[in-house]
Formats: structure tokens, C-alpha cells, sequence
């Protein structure tokens, strides 16, 4: 039986991106970045999943304004790293497990979670950062990848509730897909950030420190804050701390908190980082 | 038009279901520029690319003068106006300090310093009320 052993959550910010891709990883500015992700990498090579379900947003990379699907699983042999406007990161093909994915999305369906199957996407900063950020730059990724796209770009993103239930969702469509294989979800984006108009470059560290806290310790408390609070507080783009609610829900109710970072800035964006493990796996 | 509860949160402009169908065509013109030789064609002649598209003329102008809160305003989103960004080679922090009217240095000091404080920021009714 497959079995979910674990969540990462990180930011996904593409300054990060750029910041390895072109060398800078050293610099003065990037360097105590990625020190808080050095026992991450450790941590994961000794984990040693098979698949990643890797819950992130599209940034207007696949999906314009035709068609804005709230809950997308890509179910694609591989996926391509999109071009935003820079040339695609130069980062390994997403290697899919359309297997699985095909397992969840019929099982998510049944379950009363109306996903979107996506066959063919190109994925951007939002899934491949966080790859980065946990596996350096390799010739190949690791492991199998199954993208879960949320929308979080046209207001309203679905609810922290439906997400933290969508993950609890998922970890039955996990648990009864016959292959003994290693899941670890992954729950990306945020943390508090605001890109646009006069209030760009908003931090609420408090806020920030809040949400890891709950997350943590009272999921279903996180999962009842309403969007408004998450915008007010948190920036216009600090809303995509939803999706962690993703990974959380696909955890045991007690985690064990193998590693937890907090760093600001990067870019325009203050990064957040929580690795939990499931004492049940 | 109706107030919606977001409108009291200052300098932020959520793009909603009035903002997403305002900017519909903005943001489509704005996603086109993903090819690079749509990016030649805008470069060699701006206005005569933009109107190949049904956009306002007030939306027109404001990618024409690089107006960024105004395309906000007209129904841009960020994540699609920022590719007119990555078209003139400006990266997401310089625009960011334009959209809140200060220079590149400035926010990025700002940044290095913990961000925009969230004191003062919350509200337009608070920020009223002094």
C-alpha cells in the first residue's frame, strides 16, 4: 500500500530560482537563505520518497484567463519547466507518475472533490523552486512528481477548509493505491507577500509565525480563517498559504516538526519553511 | 458600485470577479508577450500591437506610458502585467518600487529592513481615523 510519510512546506519565490540558476547562491544576500535549507536536503535524501505531491500555483504560466481550474492534478508522463518570459529555469524535466495520479484524481472524484485533469502543462517556478530548494541542482530529479495546481490568482482561491480537506482526501486516495510506494506532500507558496500596487513588499512576520504555529498545532483553527484576514494581513499574494493547508490535511492530526525556518526577504517575499512528519508512517 | 469588504484594505487592489472582467482582454495581451515573437512585434510598433486586441483606450494608454497601478486598476493582474515587465527587461522588485512610488534602492532597503510594516496598513477606515 502507498503510505503519505511526511510534508514540506515551503515558499516558492522565482528570485530563489533565479538566485541558483545564475550562481548567486553564495552571495551575502542569498547565502543565510539556503543555509536554512541545508538540513532539508539531508533530511530528504535520507527520506528517500518515490513520488512528491507537490501542491503550488500556476503564476499566468499555464493557465491564462480562458480557464482557471480551482483543484488541477497533472496526470502527464513529464512536465515541462515553462518559459516565463526569461527562457524555461535551466532545471530537469518533471518526471510524472500518471499512475498514481490517475488513482487520485478517480479517487478524489468519487470522494466528492471535482479536480481538473490536466494532460499536458508546463510547470513553473511555483513547483520547480521548491524542487530546487530541496534537491539543489541535480541531473535528474530524484523521484517521481505529481503537480497539483491550485487557483489562487483569480480571487476567490477555494476556502482553507476545502483544501484542508481536500488533503485529508488525498491521503485516502494514497493509502488505497495497491504499490507499496513513499509519499511525501509538499504545500507551496506564501508566505507573506504583496506584489502590486501602493502596499507592495508588505512582511507580517507575526502573522507568519502565527500561521506556522497553528498549522502546526491547530489545523482545523488555521483551516477557519477566513480569505480577508489572509489579504489584510498578509498581502494580496500571501493568500497562497492556503495550499499548505493541502499538506497539512494530508498529515496525522499530532506531526512530529523535523526542521522549521523563517527567513525575510527574499525578493519581495518573506520565506517560511516546515518540515512534519507522520509518527503513524 | 457596491463596496466589497476588501476595498477598505489600502494600496491593494484584489483581483475579483469585477477586476478579472474589466481586464479580461488586458490580461490576454499581457499573456501573449510568453512568445518571444509576439515580444518582437510589440517592441517594433507598441500601439499598433495593442490594437490588435479589444482593450480600452484608457487601457491602452496605461500600457503605453507603463502606468502599472493604472493597468492594476483597469483590470490588470500582476502576474500577467509583470510579463510587459519582463518584456522591457525590468525585473518584479523595480516595478514593485514604481507601484508604491519609491526608487529601486529605497525598497530594496525596505525589504532588507523586514518589508512594508503591516502598522498602519491594514485598513483605509483606520488609516481615516489617524
Amino acid at each position: 500500500m502507498a503510505r503519505i510519510t511526511a510534508g514540506v512546506a515551503t515558499s516558492h519565490v522565482p528570485a530563489i530560482g533565479a538566485a541558483l540558476d545564475n550562481g548567486k547562491a553564495g552571495d551575502a544576500y542569498w547565502a543565510p537563505l539556503f543555509a536554512g535549507y541545508e538540513a532539508s536536503k539531508a533530511w530528504i535524501a535520507a527520506e528517500k520518497p518515490d513520488v512528491i505531491l507537490l501542491v503550488y500555483n500556476d503564476h499566468a504560466s499555464a493557465f491564462s484567463l480562458e480557464l482557471i481550474p480551482t483543484f488541477a492534478i497533472g496526470c502527464a508522463e513529464r512536465f515541462q519547466p515553462a518559459d516565463e518570459g526569461w527562457g524555461p529555469r535551466p532545471v530537469p524535466v518533471v518526471e510524472g507518475h500518471p499512475e498514481l495520479a490517475w488513482h487520485l484524481a478517480e479517487s478524489l472524484i468519487l470522494d466528492e472533490f471535482d479536480m481538473t485533469i490536466v494532460n499536458r502543462m508546463d510547470v513553473d517556478h511555483g513547483l520547480t523552486v521548491p524542487l530546487s530548494l530541496m534537491f539543489g541542482q541535480p541531473d535528474a530529479w530524484p523521484c517521481k512528481v505529481i503537480p497539483l495546481a491550485v487557483n489562487v490568482v483569480q480571487y476567490p482561491p477555494p476556502t482553507g477548509n476545502r483544501c484542508l480537506k481536500l488533503g485529508q482526501a488525498i491521503r485516502r486516495a494514497v493509502e488505497s493505491f495497491p504499490e507499496d510506494l513513499k509519499v511525501v506532500v509538499f504545500g507551496t507558496g506564501g508566505m507573506s507577500h504583496q506584489l502590486q500596487g501602493p502596499r507592495a513588499g508588505l512582511i507580517n512576520a507575526e502573522f507568519d509565525n502565527a500561521f506556522l504555529d497553528r498549522l502546526v498545532a491547530d489545523p482545523e483553527g488555521q483551516a477557519a480563517v477566513p480569505h480577508l484576514d489572509y489579504v489584510r494581513e498578509a498581502g494580496s499574494e500571501g493568500i497562497e498559504l492556503v495550499m499548505w493547508l493541502v499538506m497539512r490535511g494530508a498529515l496525522d492530526r499530532e506531526v512530529r516538526v523535523a526542521h522549521r525556518f523563517y527567513h525575510v526577504p527574499a525578493s519581495n517575499t518573506a520565506v517560511g519553511h516546515l518540515i512534519l512528519e507522520n509518527p503513524s508512517a | 458600485m457596491t463596496e466589497r469588504p476588501w476595498d477598505d484594505i489600502p494600496g491593494t487592489i484584489l483581483f475579483d470577479a469585477r477586476q478579472s472582467r474589466a481586464g479580461f482582454h488586458l490580461n490576454q495581451f499581457c499573456m501573449s508577450l510568453m512568445k518571444a515573437d509576439n515580444r518582437t512585434a510589440f517592441k517594433a510598433d507598441e500601439r499598433a500591437y495593442l490594437d490588435r486586441w479589444p482593450m480600452t483606450e484608457a487601457q491602452k494608454n496605461a500600457v503605453l506610458d507603463r502606468d502599472w497601478n493604472g493597468m492594476l486598476a483597469l483590470g490588470g493582474n500582476i502576474y500577467f502585467t509583470s510579463k510587459i515587465a519582463a518584456t522591457d527587461g525590468l525585473s518584479f522588485q523595480q516595478i514593485a518600487a514604481i507601484m508604491s512610488g519609491v526608487t529601486q534602492p529605497e525598497y530594496a532597503a525596505m525589504m532588507l529592513a523586514g518589508g512594508r510594516s503591516i502598522v498602519g496598513n491594514r485598513s483605509r477606515k483606520e488609516q481615516a481615523r489617524g
